[in-house]
């Protein structure tokens, strides 16, 4: 006779998310540790824009390599680990299967941590290749897609191995998405680093490739949680199967040629730059058709953003990206681009995709699967407060002060009475204004790092009833007993 | 598996479309695209696009690749009546793809913190400005939040100056002058920056 830790009866469910339990927190785990150096990264990069002499004696710490540093080590260390892990255990709860090669993917997060770290290193000592969003030395493809071909191989076993013939829509984005990113990386890296390409077209690659990293593999990630976590927590279907079809397969169509609108007025064939802006006036569809349909799931259920954490970033998240889409067909519009290009607005409106969207889906999506992964609950519901609202506000003042910048900005440029100085003064509390949302959103991670943290080292009560915001007001608050299992 | 190879070829077959409708179609439709003859504005003639020198240009661009400086400047000038770029004098006429053929990957940038630099040798030529510019870019432009590259350079307190290439620092004078002693990588940065140049008439321009 033994006496251990409450013991869950071990229902089919419990034992799915048992077998995701070591590799999945793993890469969990790693994401956070990238997330706050990310988030360091950030700071002295921002800091940086409106004091340049803030740490510039040292070459590592200069500007231009921080700043991709930063980019990368929150790309391809935070928002795709964390991605990863959310879609190993979604593949595994939807195709109703134990996680398989678990050695496999356990090896994988680290080989991947190596090799963010190696890039970032390579970034910092000036090794960067200068290509936007995939500026770890070329070298670096090969590995990364060899790390794809693993977990693709993972996703196609837990497919073969599902039961219902029935694939719910996370599972297309996600598959999808375990294609795409691969192809993208290699595609590039081949026609931008070899002669396969010459001049101006390698630009056209970059920023190909560049827009797809979020369409083509952030998104999916974010959409197919977005999919699942919401009929999940708020307890009723996704409002319309088809609408996801038309959702999905819109997406797959259109996204990918929207790449080109980074060009609108640069050195090449000016079809090219039609075809981009015309692909990104056709997001309207996907983006407005996934927006009715998580709305019209969400309707009646809006109070749940009270009192559940994942919802709550969840929907942040989802809303965020309706705003980003909206933004980013708007943008491509010659006469607006014209303003907004080359300005602090883009910035923006990249973290407003890869921030409130993106990584706010990741946050809520990790609020719901570690609970289940170690079996216990959030430690603090005030630690999540302040990560929920360090984020959101951070971000949002992070969106506001630069989008306004941007603008005022792009106006002065294009009015060549106005000197070029003059623009640079007026940015400057702006920057600012970046520093201190950034600092919010730090104090969030840091929040947010301390739970996981405590998560992991199992410091979570382990009461049955999760951590919400507010909770029925209670006068004692029982532990519940140990079980003793016979 | 019912559908599930039709999902698969479908969403390749979107993403490898867009490769060759974005990427591979204009770089065939560009590849007749080569070097030209051309007339220089002192009446000589000079092949266009010239490719940088092994000695400083090329280590200089690696050196503005692996310090970022695109980041913050772009190199290539929007076509009038598109901005303003022209009239602020950042080119007398716009980019074309041929301005680029050479370049592994061209550095055409997205952010306009700084000035365009398509033609930064047309509008500084002088390799002291630069110089002083990369060492504390607010002794030529004060306002400016370029990052300052001190590491680049060395310095020295004296009368005469201690090398061929050094700089005085602008403010001291006499046996307290202190000279900027620039390294190799200094000049090999602003060697690459006064090889910007795209102001060659070219009849591909409309």
């Amino acid at each position: 006779m033994t006496v251990s830790a409450p013991v869950v009866p071990p229902t089919e469910r419990w034992s799915i998310d048992q077998s995701c339990r070591q590799v999945i927190l793993l890469w969990y785990g790693s994401s956070v540790f990238w997330l706050l150096f990310g988030s360091l990264l950030a700071l002295v990069t921002s800091i940086k824009m409106h004091t340049p002499g803030f740490l510039a004696d040292t070459a590592w710490l200069t500007f231009g390599r921080v700043r991709p540093a930063h980019l990368n080590t929150m790309i391809y260390g935070w928002a795709s680990m964390s991605g990863i892990g959310t879609m190993l255990w979604l593949f595994a709860r939807l195709c109703k299967t134990r996680l398989v090669w678990r050695e496999g993917l356990y090896l994988t997060a680290i080989y991947w941590n190596l090799l963010v770290a190696a890039g970032t290193i390579a970034i910092l000592a000036g090794y960067s290749t200068g290509v936007e969003w995939m500026e770890f030395p070329a070298w670096a493809a090969g590995p990364i897609a060899f790390a794809f071909f693993v977990i693709h191989i993972a996703a196609w076993k837990m497919l073969a191995n599902r039961r219902k013939g029935h694939l719910y829509i996370s599972l297309w984005y996600l598959f999808g998405c375990t294609m795409w990113f691969p192809f993208l990386y290699l595609g590039a890296t081949i026609l931008i680093q070899t002669p396969a390409s010459t001049g101006i077209a390698k630009m056209a690659t970059n920023w190909w490739f560049a827009h797809n990293v979020l369409g083509l593999w952030l998104t999916p990630i974010g959409l197919a949680s977005v999919y699942y976590f919401i009929p999940k927590v708020i307890g009723r279907p996704i409002h319309s199967y088809h609408f996801s079809l038309l959702g999905f397969w819109t997406l797959a169509i259109f996204y990918n040629w929207a790449g080109t609108h980074h060009l609108i007025g640069g050195p090449l064939p000016a079809w090219v730059v039609t075809v981009g802006i015309v692909g990104s006036l056709m997001m309207f569809i996907p983006v407005t058709t996934v927006a009715i349909n998580h709305h019209m799931t969400m309707v009646g259920h809006f109070h749940v953003l009270k009192t559940s954490p994942t919802l709550r970033f969840i929907v942040f998240g989802a809303m965020s990206y309706t705003a980003v889409s909206v933004q980013g067909s708007l943008q491509s519009i010659r006469a607006w681009n014209e303003v907004t290009h080359f300005t602090h607005y883009t910035i923006a409106h990249a973290h407003l995709g890869v921030y409130a969207f993106f990584t706010m889906v990741a946050f809520g999506s990790m609020y719901y699967v570690m609970p289940r992964l170690v079996e216990c609950e959030w430690p603090s519901a005030n630690l999540i407060k302040v990560h929920f609202w360090g984020t959101a506000i951070g971000m949002s003042m992070y969106w506001i002060g630069l989008t306004w910048a941007g603008v005022e900005q792009g106006l002065a440029m294009n009015n060549p009475d106005v000197p070029f100085l003059e623009i640079v003064e007026y940015t400057i509390p702006y920057l600012w204004s970046r520093s201190v949302a950034g600092t919010l959103m730090t104090i969030g991670h840091i929040a947010f790092a301390i739970s996981v943290w405590q998560m992991l080292r199992r410091h979570g009560a382990t009461s049955t009833e999760p951590t919400l915001f507010t909770s029925p007001t209670r006068l004692f608050r029982f532990r519940k007993p140990p079980e003793v299992v016979t | 598996m019912n559908h599930f190879p039709t999902i698969i070829a479908v969403a390749l077959a979107t993403v490898t479309a867009s490769l060759f409708g974005l990427v591979l179609i204009p770089d065939w439709q560009m590849d007749d695209i080569v070097a030209v003859e051309a007339t220089a504005s002192d009446g000589s003639s000079v092949v266009y696009p010239r490719p940088l020198d092994v000695w400083r240009e090329q280590p200089g661009r690696e050196l503005y690749v692996g310090n970022g400086c695109i980041y913050c400047h772009s190199q290539q000038v929007r076509p009038e009546g598109f901005g303003a770029d022209i009239e602020r004098g950042w080119g007398m006429r716009r980019s074309v793809p041929r301005d680029y053929i050479l370049q592994t990957p061209p550095l055409t940038g997205s952010m306009r913190t700084g000035p365009d630099l398509a033609n930064i040798s047309a509008r500084q030529a002088s390799i002291q400005w630069h110089l002083l510019h990369l060492y504390d870019p607010t002794i030529t432009s004060p306002g400016s939040i370029m990052p300052p590259f001190k590491f680049l350079f060395t310095t020295q307190v004296g009368e005469t100056t201690p090398a061929l290439d050094a700089v005085r620092l602008p403010g001291t004078e006499g046996s307290q002058t202190q000279w900027l002693i620039p390294s190799e990588e200094a000049l090999q940065l602003v060697a690459y920056l006064l090889s910007l140049n795209q102001e060659l008439p070219l009849e591909d321009v409309q």
